[in-house]
């Protein structure tokens, strides 16, 4: 997996690629919770467009960068999802409870 | 060690103890595949191509080989943090298995993959996962797991953990009538 951080109008996107597994999630939550609880940035977005696969320790990770962007006042924001992190998702009842876009043009208008 | 593989030339039943009624597709299970691994995280990546890649092998459609392959993917992660408690380095057996029987006369063919563990007991009884109502992180891989698979079974044998995990190849569809039938 990798990690590329780009800043937009003060805001963060982390551009995700490759697997979110047992090996790499910490990594994935170390980039996410950095963003959102030391640097304070007010609007994080996740790229998940080269996301190939997500498992339960990377949604576990999504689920505590929510809850520390809702702590912080901020938002997390998560977009280009493919069939498969959709489905993992759906089965974690989770799709209604993050902000998720189509695209990172959809994204960033919101 | 990180992985070993062992592929068979041949086949290898092992017979269940049920009676076939077809009488060409008896209740068995031929070995496809048998992974040695250590319970190193880096080697999740690599138990799921192979397993991705028995699914496609026993033509099941992409939604379930992805549900097939999440499935064993979430079954090994919880092994390392849980039975292994993170420790890297320990074994674990990977036994995938294509899968024949009956059911209702008809011969119905499916994917066993046991996975084996020398890690602490596993208790069914503790692993109820956790309500998706609540909104945390964590709990979630049995979940997965149990959505997923058709049989998902824990139990204890000669010392070490074991779980199984069967998924069935849905039925074909009947073919569609020529027209003027």
């Amino acid at each position: 997996m990798q990690i590329v951080a780009r800043a937009i109008n003060g805001w963060t996107i982390l551009d995700l690629s490759g697997d979110i597994d047992l090996a790499n999630s910490p990594a994935m939550r170390k980039a996410l919770l950095g963003e959102i609880k030391e640097k304070r940035t007010p609007k994080v977005f996740l790229n998940l467009k080269n996301v190939r696969y997500i498992d339960s320790s990377g949604i576990a990770s999504l689920v505590e960068g929510l809850k520390a962007s809702r702590d912080q006042g901020s938002r997390l924001i998560l977009y280009g999802l493919n069939k498969t992190v959709r489905e993992v998702m759906q089965l974690s009842r989770l799709q209604k409870i993050f902000e998720i876009y189509e695209d990172e043009e959809h994204a960033l208008a919101s | 060690m990180l992985f070993g593989v062992k592929v068979p030339g041949g086949r290898t039943n092992t017979k269940h103890g049920a009676n076939s009624s077809c009488g060409k597709c008896a209740f068995h299970a031929e070995l496809l595949l048998k992974l040695h691994l250590e319970s190193n995280p880096q080697a999740l990546a690599l138990v799921r191509a192979a397993i991705e890649r028995a699914t496609e092998v026993l033509h099941f459609h992409e939604e379930e080989s992805r549900a097939i392959v999440r499935s064993v993917d979430e079954a090994l992660a919880n092994v390392i943090r849980h039975a292994y408690r993170g420790k890297s380095g320990c074994p674990i057996e990977v036994t995938c298995r294509h899968l024949h029987r009956t059911q209702n006369g008809a011969c119905v063919s499916g994917i066993e993959i046991v996975l084996r563990d020398s890690g602490v007991r596993a208790d069914p009884a503790k692993m109820k996962g956790r309500s998706l109502k609540e909104i945390r992180p964590g709990g979630l891989g049995l979940h997965f797991m149990r959505e997923s698979m058709d049989e998902v079974e824990f139990s204890r044998k000669k010392g070490k953990n074991q779980l199984r995990l069967v998924k069935y190849l849905a039925p074909a569809a009947p073919a569609a009538a020529p027209e003027g039938e």
